[in-house]
């Protein structure tokens, strides 16, 4: 069962696509364009359509999505945890 | 899905653009002009009015935009015939004219020295003549590329980005090759992919005017911002299904151009394109507006992915919703035309995903009503550049 995707190899973050997700739980990911699974842990429960980091950040790192920069870790986020406003924010505008 | 010898039944009008739908259009020049039509729509059966609240005191290129759209919207192959209604004669017959360009029916009636009734009533017995002599026009087979399709995203989610905007780029892949003339837009909505846009373009030309347009818009978002945007792109609708910032909004956004079709022109709002291709279209990301900019443009079927569950409709243009979210699907089923789920449990292909919509789409112009259009989904929404005078 996939409960999560990744767009492409390289990617820092997963979407979750399965509802109910609970810290603790393992999960597989599914990356689309390799068509590769990896594993991870959840440390934070993550609602359906929500990001999971792929890899340990710390503030002033970039995050990428489908190969490209989507905006800085502003808040350290740990392999696993709920990534989204509270520790990622736009670098434009 | 194999195009090369796709068909489908279409209404072949005066100037040879076809349409999958005949409307009889009573359109309302104004604000004021509303009361009146919608009591025209409401005299004669098939009849529909497209009430908007803008058309006075507008000027420059405000105001050229309002004529552009109105005009353009009346001018669709998806309408057979046209009544206009306005307070006064003048701008009644500006935009009569510029409709009647096309060679199809239009009258127009204006309200002042005659009041409602009387325009309410000459302008119905004008409508039942249309609506009696459009239920008499027969679709005929036309090939795919007669077909001009539009594309938009709205309450999008991360599901929008790896799903159902793939989709579309996955159908527009297989339909540029044929001839297909296409459109996306959104110029803001493009932030933090913009440069990804600009390599798709045909030239440098094209790149140039791309990139002037790109800038345009920006700079109206630094004139007026009072934060970060982050209220607005993304929209509390995008946060709450996942997207955390513009520029990953954008990079689910652009998957609606797919990865082959090639940026051949760039349009300014509600213009029309000149040839097939895919056009970029400078226009809000607001739905309703970009959905009426495409209306106006001329295009006759829009693909509209949704994460989140946008419920947007158009009085002429048909949008055909498509969702990869699960609880979407699930929860607003009756908003939602093609179920692209699969894709994020590995059991759709991409390519399988944009047979599905490709279908659809067919049975749409084909005379199918969509979900929005079932449910009486009319956003007909102006834009407007500037405040009135």
């Amino acid at each position: 069962m996939i409960h999560f995707v990744v767009h492409e190899e390289g990617d820092g973050v997963g979407v979750v696509v399965v509802e109910g997700v609970k810290a603790g739980q393992a999960l597989t990911g599914w990356i689309m364009e390799d068509d590769k699974e990896l594993k991870v842990t959840a440390r934070s429960d993550i609602p359906i359509g929500h990001k999971l980091a792929l890899k340990d950040y710390k503030p002033g790192d970039t995050v990428i999505k489908y190969g490209v920069d989507i905006g800085k870790v502003v808040a350290p986020i740990a392999r696993g945890e709920h990534t989204h406003v509270q520790n990622l924010k736009t670098k434009r505008w | 899905m194999d195009l090369s010898k796709a068909t489908f039944w279409g209404y072949k009008r005066e100037n040879q653009r076809v349409g999958v739908r005949n409307h009889v259009l009573i359109l309302p020049v104004d604000d004021l002009s509303n009361a009146a039509a919608q009591a025209v729509e409401n005299n004669v059966k098939g009849a529909l009015a497209i009430p908007h609240p803008y058309g006075r005191l507008q000027f420059g290129a405000d105001l050229d935009l309002h004529f552009w759209t109105l005009i353009g919207a009346g001018s669709n192959p998806n309408v057979a015939a046209v009544v206009v209604i306005c307070i006064e004669d003048g701008w009644a017959k500006k935009v009569a004219d510029g409709i009647a360009a096309t060679g199809k029916p239009v009258s127009y009636f204006g309200i002042e020295q005659h009041g409602d009734h009387d325009t309410i009533l000459r302008a119905s017995k004008a409508a039942k003549e249309y609506v009696q002599w459009a239920s008499e026009l027969r679709r005929e087979e036309q090939p795919l590329k007669e077909l001009w399709v539009s594309t938009k995203c709205g309450e999008s989610d991360t599901t929008s980005g790896c799903g159902a905007n793939p989709t579309v780029g996955n159908a527009f892949d297989k339909m540029y090759p044929r001839g297909v003339t296409m459109v996306f837009g959104e110029t803001t909505e493009l932030t933090g992919g913009e440069h990804l846009v600009a390599e798709r373009c045909r030239n440098d030309a094209v790149r140039k005017k791309f990139q002037m347009v790109f800038d345009r818009y920006q700079a109206v978002i630094e004139r007026h911002k009072t934060s970060d945007l982050s209220d607005s792109q993304p929209t509390k609708g995008n946060i709450a299904g996942g997207l955390t910032t513009i520029e990953e909004k954008a990079l689910g956004n652009i998957q609606k151009i797919g990865r082959k079709c090639v940026v051949d022109g760039v349009l300014d709002k509600a213009e029309s394109p000149t040839g097939p291709g895919l056009w970029f279209m400078d226009s809000s990301s607001a739905a309703a507006e970009m959905v009426t900019l495409c209306a106006a443009a001329g295009f006759t079927v829009h693909l509209f992915p949704t994460g989140q569950g946008n419920v947007i409709g158009n009085p002429i243009l048909p949008v055909v919703k498509l969702s990869a979210n699960p609880r979407t699907v699930r929860t607003m089923s009756e908003h939602i035309d093609v179920d692209v789920s699969g894709l994020l449990r590995k059991e759709l292909t991409p390519d399988q995903a944009g047979d599905k919509l490709l279908e659809c789409m067919f049975r749409t112009a084909n005379g199918r009503l969509t979900a929005a259009e079932a449910l009486g989904h009319r956003e007909f929404v102006l834009t407007r550049l500037y405040e009135s005078a």
